[in-house]
């Protein structure tokens, strides 16, 4: 990356457009490589805003911060037996561990006296701290950076070692891995679409008619898992929790039906990484943190102005107060009275 | 093993415990195809728990199930459920359309879509309880009643055979009660069997043929004539019949009472 041309002295940088907008696409090397950075973004938001609308109407957002700390003695034990970060057992070992933890949590609230949350807060950080201590343990040599692990460096992806199939460069791990996973998510809720709704909407429809309802909640979980896995390299731990919730909260300012919020991760996980990158590089931070505050500003701007249930409309309904409540009786009133 | 002419519901010796308190006790049932029978009984009598229990939702402590003959778990493709309106999340990114649609979920292969033949009944279904020009709303933005009729429509286009119903008549309006009421005398003339929840003592006795008279045990189960009498009731409500009996007394349906408890 380029140099920091940052002057210190102020607490907000000045704002140079053609530092921000330009240079970074000025040169190939430049061009390459923030354009890894940017696609990596984009993978990283689809795969979790996909994901996360289906968790987030689960009434799950928060499983998603479980798994995403559950896997880390996956993570651990892979790197451990294998001495190296090979990337399958790496997948193997996060998403054995996420979804033993999701499996403990959904135990410990169906068998103990527990309360959800409290399961899910006992569960989790207990893998966590195994984890923990696993790295400090055996992971002496290990190249695991506890800082990379919990906020993530979407701006070092580049730096990977690259895949190559056949002979065939294929681009740097973790993008062509996110790019298999977001393939494989698009694939699922397309293809599951209307089980996944069925269960996540009414659970006891879901099994008169007949559907594993548990073996769908498993394997959205195990989707879940398969998602934080591969963008936690770029955005960490912590911050890939916002990217599964965010996308599908700020859509349903704007759409009342799951398809058009499905659809909407899309263009949002454009403005998330671009504006993220942009934001990280006129403020000089890092890129993931960046992301996750344009996608806090989505959030406010959608709360501020969406058609559903947006302060603005309310407040512009609070003027109307009369007329308004009167369309909204007159039209109950015809059809209750059929 | 099982005969041809196998009963749309028998329940042997079910009993249901909560953390070791008994819920229900000893239930013994059955219920013939083509009927309409309520089930009534005081609050926390088990009423929905009995339901819940059929549905596999609760688990049993002792006894058995058996739908159409076969264990529950079995028959469920034939069984349409309507949950009580708390129980879904009324949020849900979904459209009245969406949610009636589901019903056809059954009768939809895996990986297929759902076809113009499944959205056509699923607006007939609608349509029949007067909610097809609310299709494409959020269900969120319903009343109440509507809301009622929206499960309603949705166990329609289940194409079930038994249907079991958790106070559909809850919190709606005297006409969606009148056009509900109206649907399951349809249902029931199809040679369905139904089986409701039902807490207004006032209208039992006009809406039904059969009744179940519950309270943590079976009080009595039968014909409505048969069930409906002070004797059974008062075992029913037990210490609430002083309640009971002014509820009873503004029913038209139930006279012989009013002279009883309020000679003039």
């Amino acid at each position: 990356m380029s140099a920091n041309r940052q002057t210190k002295e102020t607490f907000i940088p000045d704002f140079d457009p053609i530092d921000t907008f330009v240079t970074p696409w000025s040169t190939h090397a430049e061009i390459a490589w923030n354009g890894q950075i940017v696609t990596m973004g984009i993978l990283v938001c689809l795969a979790c805003g996909l994901v996360g609308s289906f968790i987030v109407v689960r009434k799950l957002a928060l499983m998603g911060d479980a798994i995403s700390h559950g896997i880390l003695p996956g993570l651990a034990l892979a790197f451990i037996i294998m001495k190296s970060w090979a990337l399958f057992p790496m997948f193997f070992g996060a998403c054995v561990a996420g979804l033993l933890c999701s499996f403990c949590i959904e135990w410990l609230q169906k068998k103990s006296i527990l309360k959800p949350d409290a399961a899910l807060g006992v569960t989790f950080t207990t893998f966590f701290a195994f984890g923990v201590l696993l790295i400090a343990m055996y992971g002496g040599n290990a190249h695991i950076d506890a800082e990379c692990l919990l906020y993530g460096e979407i701006g070092l992806i580049p730096l990977a070692e690259s895949l190559s199939l056949g002979g065939v460069d294929l681009g740097a791990r973790p993008i062509v891995s996110m790019f298999v996973v977001t393939v494989l998510v698009i694939i699922s809720v397309t293809v599951f679409y209307r089980q996944l709704m069925v269960t996540s909407f009414d659970f006891t429809l879901a099994k008169t008619l007949g559907l594993p309802v548990t073996l769908i909640h498993y394997g959205l979980m195990l989707l879940l898992a398969l998602t934080i896995v591969s963008s936690f390299e770029a955005v960490g731990v912590i911050l890939v929790i916002s990217m599964l919730i965010f996308p599908s909260v700020t859509a349903n300012f704007f759409f009342r039906r799951m398809p058009a919020i499905l659809f909407c991760s899309l263009p949002l996980s454009f403005v998330y990484s671009i504006g993220g990158f942009f934001l990280a590089r006129w403020l000089d931070c890092t890129i993931a943190g960046a992301m996750v505050l344009v996608a806090s500003l989505c959030f406010a701007l959608g709360w501020a102005f969406g058609p559903n249930g947006g302060l603005a409309w309310q407040l512009l309904d609070r003027l109307n107060d009369k007329p308004g409540n009167k369309n909204a009786r007159s039209e109950g009133c015809a059809v209750e009275g059929q | 093993m099982n005969p041809p002419d196998s009963k749309p519901l028998e329940i042997h010796d079910l009993t249901v415990a909560y953390h070791r308190k008994p819920v229900l006790y000893g239930i013994d049932l059955e219920i013939g195809e083509g009927t309409l029978t309520g089930i009534i009984g005081p609050n926390g009598a088990g009423k929905s728990t009995l339901i819940k229990t059929i549905m596999g939702m609760v688990p049993s402590n002792g006894g058995w199930i058996r739908i159409f003959g076969k264990p529950a778990k079995k028959s469920f493709a034939r069984v349409g459920y309507v949950p009580q309106r708390e129980s879904v999340d009324w949020d849900f990114p979904v459209s009245v359309l969406d949610v009636v649609l589901m019903g056809r979920y059954g009768h939809v292969g895996w990986l297929k879509r759902v076809g113009k033949k499944d959205r056509s009944i699923a607006c007939e279904c609608l349509e029949k309880v007067n909610m097809l020009p609310f299709a494409d709303r959020q269900i969120g933005k319903l009343s109440g009643g509507q809301q009622q009729r929206v499960f309603l429509a949705r166990a329609l286009a289940q194409e079930s055979d038994l249907y079991l119903m958790d106070e559909p008549l809850a919190g709606v309006d005297a006409v969606t009660e009148k056009t509900i009421i109206e649907l399951l005398r349809d249902l029931r003339n199809q040679g369905k069997t139904l089986l409701v929840v039902h807490h207004d003592l006032s209208t039992a006795k006009e809406y039904f043929d059969q009744l179940i008279l519950l309270n943590m045990r079976l009080v009595a189960v039968g014909e409505v004539e048969k069930t409906f009498t002070r004797d059974l009731l008062q075992k029913t409500y037990g210490g609430r019949l002083t309640i009971f009996t002014e509820v009873a007394g503004q029913s038209a349906g139930v006279k012989e009472y009013d002279k009883e408890t309020h000679p003039s």
